[in-house]
């Protein structure tokens, strides 16, 4: 039996509803597992990656963390993949790029509506925020992106066993969704 | 008179434009700044067919009898692809919260052109928004300044509410009134250029989601009319 694809999923700035829809693959997840390993992933609960074959980015980079981790992702991964709409565009955390970064604080933290103890937190082990929520392009180059709020299971399964079969991938117009 | 779109017979008659061919042949042209109930303005440039060879904008290029019109090529949509994904970049296109989403042209022509890879930085353009109006909203950052709101007010409202303001990528959609607001201007519900926006950029209110995401026109419908689409399960699941 050949190798198994080694696989590593994160969630940046996202909901985790895409790998809610990665999970809605159902049983087919059982075909899966015959041809891939998961590395880090939150599926696995493994907090760094290793050398891997396909990377799977929920999400788009909202803070400095978010930054490291799509890097060493790009750096040990061969394939890199967008999924979902954050991580293509953004998505809704992006809302927050049409405003001044500090208004965002100010209105969470300060003076928004039932704030209490007001003060924005300043804990040295936050990851400090970017001043623009931005898609995973603009930060490491993206080999894959995969459209979607969040992508149908049908459409990440599809994918993936391209991918796995070595096949061009091509995602038909019925699959094309960006909300 | 005819003339041959992507080796179809399109038969027109004098005056008519490629695009009123092709829509009277039921002939499906992506295009976003145009309507056939309005003056051509042939400003999205998204309707770009190659005629003869040379790549001319259809809504706006009278058609010439004899002649070879490719549209739905990849030459041609890999064209389209850019312009799309240029108007993506420039605005504030959040699909999954915005209203107008399975029923907005922009999206529906991004999905038929094939549009999946974000190709340019986004713009990020500060926040402006004009809930002034009791029935309507407008959130300048969807408009794709495709004047048709500003043809509507104009030439079947008489009002002449909507104006477009600047040049190139300072041009921006503003409001006739003492104020710059909807609310104080002449525009009503009512308005032809109330229900004309091809995005999600003027918006009525009161009636967020009544149809729900998933079963909209273009969710159902391909924007060519042509492929259906299967309507999002309730439940999520994909199988059984």
């Amino acid at each position: 039996m050949t190798e198994k694809l080694k696989v590593a999923t994160t969630s940046l700035a996202g909901c985790f509803g895409c790998h809610m829809s990665l999970l809605d693959i159902d049983t087919r997840i059982m075909d899966l597992v015959q041809l891939v390993e998961f590395d880090r992933s939150p599926l696995t609960d493994i907090k760094t990656v290793g050398k891997c074959d396909i990377g799977i980015i929920e999400g788009g980079a909202a803070n400095t963390e978010n930054i490291e981790v799509l890097q060493m992702f790009r750096d040990n991964c061969k394939i890199l993949v967008s999924l979902g709409a954050c991580a293509l565009n953004g998505g809704v955390p992006a809302m927050r790029n049409q405003f001044d970064l500090n208004a965002c604080l100010d209105e969470s933290f300060v003076n928004g509506a039932g704030v209490v103890n007001p003060g924005v937190p300043d804990d040295p082990e936050l990851p400090s925020l970017l001043d623009k929520v931005q898609p995973l392009h603009e930060v490491v180059k993206i080999d894959y992106y995969i459209p979607g709020c969040p992508p149908s299971a049908e459409v990440i399964y599809d994918f993936l066993t391209r991918i796995l079969e070595g096949k061009p991938v091509d995602i038909p117009y019925a699959q094309i969704r960006y909300d | 008179m005819s003339f041959i779109l992507d080796g179809k017979n399109i038969p027109f008659k004098e005056g008519d434009t490629i695009m009123d061919a092709a829509l009277n042949a039921d002939t499906y042209i992506p295009h976003l700044c145009h309507d056939p109930e309005f003056v051509p303005h042939g400003s999205c440039r998204v309707c770009l067919v190659s005629c003869n060879g040379r790549y001319v904008s259809a809504c706006t290029q009278p058609a010439v009898d004899g002649s070879e019109v490719e549209s739905n090529t990849e030459a041609v949509n890999s064209i389209r692809r850019e312009l799309v994904a240029m108007l993506f970049a420039e605005g504030v296109h959040i699909c999954p919260a915005c209203e107008k989403s399975g029923s907005c042209k922009l999206q529906a022509v991004a999905y038929y052109v094939g549009l999946l890879t974000p190709r340019y930085e986004h713009f990020n353009p500060p926040g402006r928004l004009d809930a002034s109006h009791p029935d309507m909203i407008i959130d300048f950052n969807r408009c794709i300044l495709c004047e048709l709101c500003v043809r509507a007010s104009r030439d079947m409202d008489g009002k002449r509410v909507f104006s477009i303001s600047g040049r190139g990528s300072e041009a921006s959609l503003v409001i006739n009134s003492e104020s710059g607001k909807l609310g104080d201007s002449l525009f009503d519900v009512s308005d032809r250029a109330a229900d004309i926006c091809p995005v999600g950029a003027l918006l009525p209110k009161h009636k967020g989601y009544e149809v729900p995401i998933g079963q909209r026109r273009y969710d159902i419908t391909a924007i060519d009319g042509a492929a259906a689409r299967e309507p999002v399960k309730k439940s999520g699941k994909s199988d059984d």
